[in-house]
């Protein structure tokens, strides 16, 4: 009896709750803003792994604070637990969009769902995610790794254009299962892999960290007697690299060829100095862009699916003129 | 031959010998050591070198453990005094001035040091639970180190102070004398006196050793403030080794390494007896999988995999209680072995 009861108590919650949901979405249809006209906006970092990303982080909030957004800011410290939980707090807060940059790619189907039940839409920055369903979120703003790594790979093509001697490659990959360390692996391996001269002799994890570079560059030398080009997947793991090369009694830039990607400051200091070769960029500036979407999305404009960040590529020439603007 | 067996850190010897032995068939030449530009070179050396801050900190970490506690926040630490002492070198006018450069580093581990006060007061004094009072700083002592940096990467260029952790002299790595170093003078200060003895009756039990006189609160104090001293150091070599203070990764989970460090050198979590020499050989396999991962070549995707499989493979080696079940199940196995269990306390 009591069990019925309770049955028909929950059916009837259910259909009031189904009915004010529909009812909500009729009141605010195509614009996500709140009485107070002012957009909140969560956005879950990645962390503050390396100079690249905190001049990702400062862009987004003086953006933010130029385009009289109220920014939610939380740091995940690389973990995708954390990044999990930050978003899970912001639906709770019913923020009017959540903006985050992916740790990994994988294992946001649940959560993101979570948002979309909640009627916040979400923007990825500067990492794409893996999943079939892409009405998940509404854009995807940043560059393109898988570009960034052809780019590498096309300048290392042109540098050994003409010569048909081995070309011993070693490559420091970034943080395991992040969307820059696999597409800009996949990007290089397709443009290099036309020439078999080319080879991939050694391939680690630097974790994008200096640290770990140099470990894992250390270990490198020792265990291969002739290394001529190094492809590093961030500057931070190359400047770490230097460092081991410099201590083996090597010429960097010169012994060894390095590529890099981002052209953060400390990395174009290298590139203009010779120790570094080529850098691809992936500017981390794309606060402006990013405030201008979320405007767009929340005034229920139609926005591409994709948006990329506009960047090029220096070598140590254009290094020198380009290192007194760089401000991360 | 028996006696060797029977020794608690011959199994964890073992682990190391396989380790090594391994990496000379991917690389012939990982055993050779050469002089070069004055100093010496090859993967042995870069085994040692890796593996002085991880001793450093599990070195502390031994000792906290063997009062029964645990310091969570020696990798906070690590961050923290790399972070100040590259803060204060890069305000220097000229960051080759060695006073300068011993000045940030002296402030440097002062503030490690009353870190380690500060989770000293907190465990012997307030009284709360170890694992919680240094969970504090581990959390806290991360957002210290990224203030401090303003969450950038503070590059540095001064040669006296990459001395500490990329330095050499007398062709010796300068990182692994300093270790080596203070790993003697602690195991001395422990073990020629009656202190080691006291840590051991405090872990053992903290209210009758008071009991029986021992002021243990001083001690527990002691050795959080070492814990946090130790890690000082080694937070310095960290930064020192790539010329550059990054707030949110320097020392990032070196605690649970360390801890590991300390149970593969057969100390118990439970407090009570330690062995300084097991801690130290601890750090060395740690660092030996690391870079033979590195030498052998071993998929990113599945080296998290594969340290999982050396460490549980080393603790099953270390367990009296797995061991005997295993030669039980072997009967040619020569009976000698059988009173082993007696002697195995630990693990």
């Amino acid at each position: 009896m009591l069990k019925k009861w309770s049955a028909a108590v929950l059916s009837g919650l259910l259909v009031v709750g189904a009915l004010s949901a529909c009812g909500g979405e009729s009141d605010d249809a195509g614009s996500g803003k709140k009485d107070d006209g002012k957009i909140t906006m969560g956005f879950a970092q990645v962390g503050a792994e390396s100079g690249w990303r905190t001049a990702n982080t400062k862009s987004i909030q003086e953006a933010a604070a130029a385009a009289g957004i109220e920014l939610k800011f939380s740091d995940a410290q690389q973990k995708q637990e954390n990044q999990i939980k930050a978003i899970r707090s912001y639906i709770a807060q019913k923020v009017d969009i959540i903006a985050f940059s992916p740790v990994v790619e994988s294992g946001w189907d649940t959560v993101l769902k979570e948002a979309k039940d909640a009627k916040i839409p979400v923007i990825l920055t500067d990492r794409a995610i893996d999943s079939k369903d892409t009405t998940l979120y509404k854009t995807f703003i940043g560059s393109d790794f898988v570009v960034e790594g052809k780019k590498a790979g096309e300048w290392l093509v042109k540098e050994y254009a003409g010569k048909t001697d081995t070309v011993n490659l070693v490559e420091l990959q970034g943080t395991t299962g992040s969307a820059p360390a696999n597409d800009r692996k996949s990007g290089f391996a397709d443009v290099i892999k036309a020439d078999p001269k080319f080879k991939v002799i050694a391939s680690q994890t630097g974790d994008f960290t200096r640290a770990k570079g140099k470990e894992v560059m250390e270990a490198f030398l020792k265990a291969n007697p002739k290394i001529d080009v190094l492809y590093a997947h961030n500057d931070d793991m190359g400047l770490g690299a230097i460092e081991a090369i410099e201590a083996a009694g090597k010429k960097p830039g010169v012994d060894i060829k390095i590529i890099t990607v981002d052209a953060v400051k400390d990395g174009m200091t290298a590139l203009a100095a010779g120790k570094i070769n080529y850098i691809v960029e992936c500017s981390p500036l794309l606060g402006p862009q990013l405030m201008d979407l979320a405007k767009k999305v929340l005034n229920g404009e139609t926005i591409p699916q994709r948006v990329l960040t506009v960047e090029s590529a220096f070598t140590p020439e254009q290094a020198k003129t380009e290192l007194p603007n760089r401000k991360y | 031959m028996a006696a060797i067996i029977k020794h608690r850190l011959f199994w964890p010897a073992v682990i190391l010998v396989v380790l090594l032995v391994t990496n000379v068939f991917f690389s012939g030449s990982f055993f050779k050591v050469e002089f070069r530009d004055g100093h010496l070179y090859g993967s042995v050396i870069d085994i040692l070198r890796a593996s002085a801050p991880l001793g450093l900190v599990a070195l502390g970490m031994t000792l906290v453990i063997a009062t029964g506690g645990i310091d969570l926040s020696v990798g906070a630490v690590v961050a923290i005094a790399g972070a100040l002492a590259c803060l204060r070198i890069s305000g220097l006018d000229d960051q080759n001035s060695v006073t300068g450069v011993l000045l940030a580093v002296g402030l440097a581990l002062l503030l490690s040091l009353a870190l380690g006060v500060w989770n000293g007061f907190l465990v012997a004094t307030v009284g709360i639970q170890p694992i919680i009072a240094t969970l504090i700083l581990m959390v806290a002592g991360r957002g210290l180190a990224q203030l401090i940096t303003d969450g950038q990467i503070i590059t540095i260029n001064s040669s006296p102070y990459k001395m500490i952790g990329a330095g050499y002299w007398l062709g010796l790595p300068l990182c692994v004398i300093i270790a080596v170093g203070v790993a003697v003078v602690a195991g001395l200060i422990v073990r020629r006196s009656a202190l080691g003895l006291l840590l051991e009756s405090v872990g053992g039990n903290a209210e009758a050793s008071r009991l029986a006189g021992i002021k243990s609160r001083w001690l527990i104090l002691i050795v959080y403030v070492f814990a946090g001293l130790c890690a000082g150091i080694a937070g310095l070599m960290i930064s020192s080794n790539v010329s550059s203070a990054d707030g949110n990764n320097a020392g990032l989970l070196i605690e649970l390494d360390a801890i590991l460090a300390v149970v593969i050198g057969g100390t118990s979590l439970a407090g009570g007896r330690f062995s300084i020499a097991g801690t130290i050989l601890g750090a060395v396999i740690i660092k030996t999988l690391d870079i033979t991962i590195y030498t052998v070549g071993i998929p990113p995707e599945v080296t998290l995999l594969f340290k999982a499989v050396v460490v549980v493979v080393l603790c099953l080696a270390q367990a009296p209680k797995f061991r005997e079940k295993f030669q039980r199940r072997r009967p040619s196995a020569p009976a000698t072995q059988a009173p082993q269990q007696k002697v195995e306390v630990t693990a």
